[in-house]
């Protein structure tokens, strides 16, 4: 497992995208098919199933350490990373083992059938998970003890996007990186398939899958006035959903996300598609939640995203189609150079053909001059919008996101003014340091909590609020700490529903903090009542 | 009446009406270290170790009133008795004893165990109280030994020379810094060294310390110079333009927080190398028990986890809030030596 683990130290010390690749490349060139499989599996989130419950690895770590378990559960609650506190308190051994990376991996699966505890009638070493684990821990140096950790427990973040692996197996293997992309996806596990099966074999599916660039836009800058006569651009609802691309080709049908990510099978709807549209159609629109001839928000759809397995009652209870807005290829043919007028009114034919309840076009706002826009921008959350698109009749279909003739024009968000209340320690990046935030707002003298917030301040800031935090700690509840009401900050957020899941009875759309309100008291924060009657507006 | 007491100013000897490492201005100081959070501004009168005095008074200004003695020496206040022992955190570091009529407390500033070949190494003193910091005490922080450490650090120094590559390696000014000169092979290349470090150096070298050989980085120094050379700087100097004068480079950093993966990640460096002039766990420990003392006092850092760990050792421990701050994790300067 060295050279793993020398890949694992080379990827973490380096936030260089162009590093990592080499790092990747150099490892992949100088390993074992078995390794490298295995390593694919773990950079695409297909690790081993657990086989040692983490109630037990506390336990005996806790043990092997010689501290107290609620010491080790303090301590975990600061390092934020479960692996690294079991590997930072075993003590400090000789590194002896020589084993490979899917020699490793094999001796985590064993451990499946294994007896927990050391039973006092078993004698012989290593027949218990117990025994091995702790084996194990005493063969490995640190970092090795962190790497077998984080192979032994829940999820992993190495830094390295599925992308970048994929950048540096093409590299490596001189197979194009699409086609690659295209077999690292579905459903395969290292424990049965090969290195040779996966990657090397040729798959005729390759070709016919392969997507387009997206093109994305840029939130407009200027006044849209400016953007001169309006003849010349057509506007469009900006839907809030999964950017997506629709193919069909060869009788068969892929979708991709913005992010390349093939997810035909996470969007099962679709595949009527495959014969109401003709083969060669490419088309780009987002992925909505739908039912009863409306969107249903962005929360519903999240409740199928990351889901393995989407079952019936999903499909039930968050309906999807697509909300097409180009046509990038028709009859095999890539049409991305023509005019948006051009792809526009071929899309519109298509959509009409194909007569599906799954694809929609997304309808022109219409307007005689800016003013009608901005009445309709203003109006976007009505239509479960988060605000307008322009783009230019002319315009081509462009590379990544480009000036010019896309623009975005979202609408501004909703925001309240809160007071930070509890704090609790981050993760990962940010472990020790107190970054996830609890706010409330007034009712009457009490305040009462409705929404967590991460995100919106700069470095500076949260060491700012982190010294606050620890030096006006209230009571502690765990690794919560309530802090004196103090802070004030005003929370920006795209939608409001109301929720039995939160005791606030509200649930915020991406709420982040916009803004630090140093100049308010907090006896100047928002009310329940004003929290209501945005929920009544907007809800 | 205790020997000792927590104060809105300071830690109190109010038989001898003194103060140590006071946080608000006092007549009497005693100082454990000459770093900003212990020696502050504003006393009527100082007392310190020989090898602090020119450091604080570069700090403070050289009209202050400031006394120093050697390790050991004593002094008799009001018939209470003050004595220093070496603390091992940095140059001229020192625990204060403090014992009237049999009863013996200890001070002891910042300290840690482990000899840094630099600062004068820590000596337990057996006392009935003892106060302590606790910076880093948690279980999962273990130093390596130090050898070690300089061996990454050379090893990580040789490797960009090779790429043409300048090193910087950050520490604070006054301690960290002259250990790291001090710690690395000096054969690899020319060491360099910012302004805010070098005059902590000068005074340091004023004193007959011998300290290995530095630059200061001047705007007149030839870009070229730099290529394959050791830049050590205050970790507030980085991300700034004093900075870009050395691309191509490698940042690293050193400190204990280091340890943490977290931390490490954050501050967005190359390299994080796991070095502090504190205690880890198995040296507070050690410390401790080495007083043979009766109870304990902590300080500043994770003081309720660690208390709790005392207590619950059979040891009596209780927390005092001061305003001392340990080693800290973001970019703060704990001495502006300029």
């Amino acid at each position: 497992m060295k050279n793993f683990v020398h890949l694992f130290t080379q990827l973490d010390q380096t936030t260089k995208t162009l590093k990592k690749v080499a790092a990747l490349v150099d490892y992949f060139n100088d390993t074992s098919e078995e390794d490298k499989l295995w390593t694919i599996a773990i950079l695409s989130h297909r690790k081993p199933k657990r086989t040692v419950r983490t109630a037990l690895l506390r336990e005996w770590s806790a043990a092997a350490a010689n501290v107290p378990l609620w010491l080790f559960e303090e301590s975990y609650h600061i390092v934020g990373d479960l692996a690294e506190t079991m590997a930072l308190m075993h003590p400090n051994l000789e590194s002896k083992h020589d084993k490979s990376l899917s020699e490793w991996i094999d001796f985590i699966i064993e451990l499946k059938d294994l007896e927990e505890q050391v039973s006092p009638s078993s004698s012989d070493a290593l027949q218990t998970k117990k025994e091995r684990v702790l084996w194990a821990w005493n063969q490995l140096d640190e970092t090795e003890r962190f790497v077998f950790n984080k192979l032994m427990t829940g999820g992993w973040r190495v830094g390295v996007s599925q992308k970048l692996m994929t950048r540096a197996l093409a590299k490596h293997s001189g197979i194009e990186e699409n086609t690659l992309s295209h077999r690292l996806m579905g459903n395969w596990r290292a424990e049965t398939t090969s290195y040779h099966q996966l990657i090397v074999a040729s798959d005729p599916a390759d070709k016919i899958s392969q997507p387009y660039p997206f093109y994305l836009a840029y939130a407009i800058e200027v006044d849209p006035q400016e953007l001169g006569n309006t003849d010349t651009w057509m506007a469009e609802r900006k839907w809030d959903g999964i950017r997506g691309q629709l193919i069909v080709r060869e009788n068969q049908l892929f979708v991709w996300s913005r992010g390349e990510e093939l997810v035909t099978d996470k969007f099962p709807e679709f595949e009527m598609l495959t014969k109401a549209l003709p083969n060669g159609t490419v088309i780009d629109g987002e992925i909505i939640a739908y039912e009863n001839g409306q969107p249903l928000g962005f929360n519903v759809l999240q409740s199928r995203i990351g889901r393995k397995n989407v079952s019936k009652a999903i499909l039930k209870k968050a309906p999807v189609l697509m909300i097409a807005y180009d046509l990038l290829e028709i009859n095999g043919i890539d049409i991305r150079e023509k005019p948006m007028h051009y792809r526009r009114s071929e899309l519109e034919k298509l959509v009409k053909e194909s007569a599906s309840e799954k694809l929609l076009i997304s309808e022109l706002v219409e307007f005689r001059n800016w003013e009608d826009l901005v009445k309709e921008r203003a109006n976007s959350r009505q239509h479960h919008a988060e605000g307008l698109m322009l783009k230019h009749k002319n315009g081509t279909y462009k590379v990544g996101r480009k000036k010019g003739d896309w623009w975005k024009w979202k609408v501004d968000p909703l925001t309240i003014d809160a007071v930070l209340i509890y704090a609790m320690r981050g993760h990962g990046r940010m472990a020790n340091l107190y970054t996830d935030y609890t706010f409330a707002v007034w009712k009457g003298d009490e305040l009462v909590p409705f929404t967590k917030a991460y995100s919106g301040l700069t470095d500076k800031e949260i060491n700012q609020v982190d010294a606050f935090v620890k030096r006006n700690t209230v009571d502690r509840f765990g690794p919560v700490r309530s802090v004196k009401a103090e802070l004030v900050f005003e929370i920006a957020f795209e939608g409001i529903a109301r929720s039995s899941r939160h005791k606030s009875g509200v649930a915020l759309r991406f709420p982040r903090m916009f803004r630090w309100r140093k100049d308010k008291p907090a006896n100047e924060a928002n009310t329940l009542d004003d929290l209501e009657k945005l929920l009544n507006l907007y809800g | 009446m205790s020997l000792l007491q927590f104060t809105e100013k300071g830690i109190y000897c109010e038989r001898a009406n003194v103060y140590i490492d006071p946080w608000k201005p006092v007549n009497y100081a005693i100082i454990t270290h000459a770093h900003a959070d212990h020696s502050r501004w504003g006393n009527k009168f100082y007392l310190c170790h020989h090898l602090s005095k020119p450091i604080i008074q570069h700090r403070l200004g050289g009209d202050i009133h400031i006394e120093s003695m050697e390790y050991l020496e004593k002094k008799s206040i009001n018939g209470v008795e003050f004595s220093f022992f070496p603390a091992g955190h940095i140059i001229g570091s020192a625990q204060v004893r403090v014992a009237y009529k049999g009863e013996v407390w200890v001070a002891s500033g910042d300290y840690k165990l482990e000899d840094d070949g630099f600062s004068t190494p820590f000596e337990p003193i057996k006392c009935n109280t003892f106060i302590t910091e606790c910076t880093f005490g948690l279980p999962v922080f273990k130093w390596q030994d130090q050898k070690e450490v300089f061996e990454d650090i050379n090893n990580w120094w040789r490797k960009n020379k090779e790429e043409d590559k300048v090193t910087i390696l950050t520490g604070y000014s006054l301690g960290k810094a002259q250990r790291l000169i001090q710690g690395v092979d000096p054969s690899i290349g020319k060491i360099f060294t910012h302004g805010a470090i070098e005059k902590t150096n000068e005074i340091i070298r004023n004193m007959g310390v011998g300290l290995n050989e530095t630059t200061y980085v001047t705007p007149e120094i030839n870009k070229k110079d730099f290529k394959g050379a050791l830049v050590i700087a205050p970790p507030s100097a980085l991300g700034t333009s004093w900075q870009k004068k050395f691309q191509p480079f490698e940042v690293g950093i050193a400190s204990g927080w280091m340890k943490m993966r977290g931390p490490r990640r954050r501050r967005s460096v190359d390299r994080g190398f796991v070095l502090s002039d504190h205690a880890d766990w198995d040296g507070l420990n050690t410390a401790i028990k080495a007083t043979e003392c009766e109870k304990v006092i902590v300080t500043h850092g994770y003081t309720n986890i660690f208390s709790k760990w005392l207590n619950d050792q059979g040891i009596e421990t209780q927390i005092e809030a001061t305003e001392f701050e340990g080693e800290q994790l973001e970019a703060t300067e704990k001495t502006d030596a300029e």
